[in-house]
Order: C-alpha cells, then structure tokens, then sequence
C-alpha cells in the first residue's frame, strides 16, 4: 500500500493536504469525496464518465505530466464554466505515484 | 402507485408493486424510460449487476421493461414532476410540467440526479433578463424573426440553432470561447460557410461576460480572450446560452420534502419513506447514513418501500411476502409465469 502526498484548495479557499492512495483505483474527484472537501451532490455527480462538470479543478503544478485529455473531457469542459488553461475534470485523473506533491484547486459551481 | 422517474430504480419497484397486486403509473422529464442508463450511457457496460457479470445500460432497462410488461405500468413521459398536493384523504396530486394531473394514494420518488435542465452560465445579472430577452431553451424558433440574437456555446445545439436562426432573425451572432466547435462536422462546416457569407457572426475565443438592459435585455458584454482587443457592448434582443443538460433535484426540492446533501433525506431503517408520510424516495435521490448509489441498492430499497406502501394501502390486510419460485408472477394482463411441476416419472 502506498500514498501520494497532494494539496487540495476547497471551494472556501482553504488549503488541505491528504493522503490519497495509489492502489485503489481511485481518481482525484474520488479522493476529493472521500475527504469531503465538497459538499456531496457538488462534486462528481455523474459518478465520473466525464459527463458533468462538477468536478473540475486547477491544476496549480504537473499540468503536463497528467494523463492526456480523452475526447470526452474536452467536450465536457467545452461547456462547462470558469474553465481556465488548467482546468481538468478530477474524474478523469487517476492516483498513481507520479502525482506525489500534485497541488490543485476545486473551481467553483454552478447553476 | 406513482413513481417519479422512470430509471432502473422506479422501473423495478413496478416490478414489486405488481407482485403485491399494485398498479403503478411513471412520470418522467426524459422522452424515454431508463433515466441516466438511456440518457446519459446506454452503451456502457455495467458489472455489479448481481447475477450479470456484464451487462450494457441499455440493455438493462430493456430487460427491466421486460420484467415489468405483466403488470401494465403506465408512462408519461417528457414531463416533469412540479406539485405535489396532499388530499384531505391522505392520498397525493402531482402535476406536470405540462399540467397533467396525477392522483395516488402513494408517491414514490425515484429521481435519480433530478431532472435534467439547461446549464445557466454564471453571468451575475442573468437571471434578471430571464424571459426578458434570456432564454435557455428554444421552443418556438419564430419568437426570434426579425431580431437580433447572440447564441453562446460550442457544441452541436449552439451550432443548429445558429443554423437554423440565420435565416429567421435579422442577426445571428454565434460566441464561442474557443476556436474549434465539437458538433458534428457538417454543422460546423455549415457555420463556417454561413460566417463566410456574413449571415452569421462568428465570434470565437470570447465570452459573454455582462448583460444589460433597463428592464428588458438591450446589449451583451462580450470578452476577447485577446486583451488587445478587449471587451465589446453588443446591442441585441435575445441572448441564447445553449450548454448542454445538468441534472438538478428541480422542484422536487420545494416540497417540503427533508433535504441533505441535495438528495432527499429517507427512514432506511424502515421502509425508505421521507418526512410527508405516504411519500417514499428510493435509489441515487436518496440519503441516509450509509447510502450508496448504486443500481443494485435501488432495487433493494424498492422491494422494501412496496412492502411498506402495500400497507398503508391496505391498512387492515394481513400480508407476507412471498416467493417468485413458489407463487411465479401473476400479470395484470393476465399472464402467470411459474415453474413447472413436472412428474418426472411415476413408480408403480
């Protein structure tokens, strides 16, 4: 069992830094739930198939080491609101060992 | 019984109500049955299905409208739950989006996300020009002849109607934040085209940032991305955001109806019934200690709410639950499913 160090800045501006594990499968919208850093029914509310832009974040750092964009999330970022250069769906970041140090940012919601 | 939302979840529980000798009705907002597995992945496979090791969205609503057929549900579909009103005889009113009414002793909320609803953008005065020149959906494209109109968006709705509108109103302006569109090639070559021959104005890598107007919309605020260029006042009649569907909980949660964490709060230790009794919330829309979204637990709640509503339905009947394997299914239309009693061979 490992973990990846990574910071997380909530919605409110505040900084968490968490443990996420690399052997679960899990992405980094599902960590960010697990932790609760946003209200559930605010985050990954299509369960993560890049369908909803719920869970979009900035990447603050290792933008260019991320896994490449699937046609899907461009699409959905396409449409979703307060996207930056940066912006990536969390859902669509898997926890590997690479992220150790992954700093990023929840962006807000929307209607 | 009726159930709101036609997904998985409230397709099932027909299943269950039948087995109890209730006759179920289905509302739904999306044009067919099978909410998020039609709508959003009907090609995708699911695997915690038990006893389907793989089985595709798609082909488990067709499945389940199969299991179904016996007991007659009936559909309204393309029509969103608003009101509930509760009778003096504790039975409920629901009407529609459209002002079908619907009366049942017991309602059931099976909705899933909610009800899927234009993303509004997040332009600060927005919703003050709402009907006042904004507007998320186009319902009658002759609204717009001979006005002026800036459509915002990308993809392949943006990209129609700035199509389509062309040729009704007097300007079409088409914004976008990018320069590529990912609609259908012919639809993006048509715009480009129609760009071309000036009956649309393509402004791409800019946003509609403010709207302005006294009363009613007068003129858009349009950002360049390029700063050189900056932000321009855009004089128009109607402003026409068109980025896709989001689910929203939608009226469901003017009800009265305990919410927490935008799902609607239920009793698991019982039967799933929320704070107005004779309203249950069963699958995704509900919550409480321990809930998991998943198909599977859907249908668990379902076979428990029907046990509970049969009851306060039938107040004075005796009741216990009994096995498909022993009593088969009994359709509302006159079908019997049941094992074979077969004598295999006799002894004399």
């Amino acid at each position: 069992m490992s973990d990846v160090k990574i910071t997380i800045i909530d919605r409110e501006g505040e900084a968490h830094v968490i443990d996420a594990p690399t052997d679960m499968n899990m992405n980094l919208m599902e960590v960010i739930r697990s932790y609760e850093l946003a209200p559930e029914g605010t985050i990954g509310i299509c369960g993560g198939m890049a369908m909803c832009a719920s869970c979009q974040c900035y990447m603050l750092n290792y933008q260019h080491m991320l896994p490449e964009m699937s046609y899907e999330e461009e699409d959905m970022l396409d449409q979703a609101f307060h996207v930056e250069d940066n912006s990536r769906l969390s859902c669509q970041i898997p926890i590997t060992d690479e992220l150790e140090g992954l700093e990023i940012r929840i962006a807000p919601t929307t209607e | 019984m009726l159930i709101i939302g036609a997904g998985p979840t409230g397709l099932f529980a027909v299943f269950e109500a039948g087995l109890l000798k209730m006759k179920c009705h289905l509302i739904d907002a999306l044009p067919q049955p099978g909410g998020q597995c039609s709508e959003i992945y009907p090609k995708k496979p699911i695997y915690d299905i038990p006893g389907f090791p793989e089985v595709l969205a798609g082909d488990l609503v067709d499945n389940l409208m199969e299991q179904i057929k016996p007991f007659e549900p009936g559909f309204t579909l393309g029509e969103r739950a608003e009101t509930i009103d509760k009778q003096e005889d504790g039975s409920f009113i629901v009407t529609t989006s459209r002002g079908t009414k619907h009366h049942a002793p017991v309602v059931v909320i099976a909705g899933g996300l909610g009800s899927f609803e234009p993303r509004k953008p997040p332009i600060p005065s927005i919703k003050d020009y709402e009907d006042k020149g904004v507007a998320y959906i186009i319902r009658d494209p002759e609204v717009y002849r001979d006005r002026k109109v800036v459509i915002a968006g990308g993809g392949d709705s943006a990209l129609d109607w700035s199509i389509f509108l062309a040729d009704v109103a007097s300007e079409v302006s088409l914004v976008h934040r990018r320069k590529d569109f990912r609609g259908a090639l012919d639809s993006v070559e048509k715009v480009e085209e129609l760009s071309k021959i000036g009956k649309i104005n393509l402004i791409t890598d800019a946003e509609v940032v403010d709207l302005q107007g006294e009363d009613e919309l007068s003129a858009v605020v349009i950002r360049h991305k390029d700063e050189a260029r900056g932000e321009e006042i855009k004089e128009v009649d109607d402003f026409i955001p068109l980025f896709g569907l989001s689910p929203k909980l939608g009226p469901i949660g003017d009800w009265g109806l305990e919410i927490e964490k935008n799902a609607i709060k239920v009793d698991n230790t019982y039967d799933y019934q929320t704070n107005i009794p004779g309203v249950y919330a069963i699958g995704d829309v509900n919550t409480y200690k321990g809930k998991l979204k998943l198909i599977l637990c859907g249908f668990h709640e379902a076979a428990i709410m029907c046990q509970s509503a049969y009851q306060r339905i039938n107040p004075d009947k005796k009741y216990v639950m009994k096995y498909t394997t022993v009593s088969g299914v009994s359709g509302f239309d006159g079908s019997k499913k049941e094992a074979k009693r077969e004598v295999v061979k006799s002894i004399n």
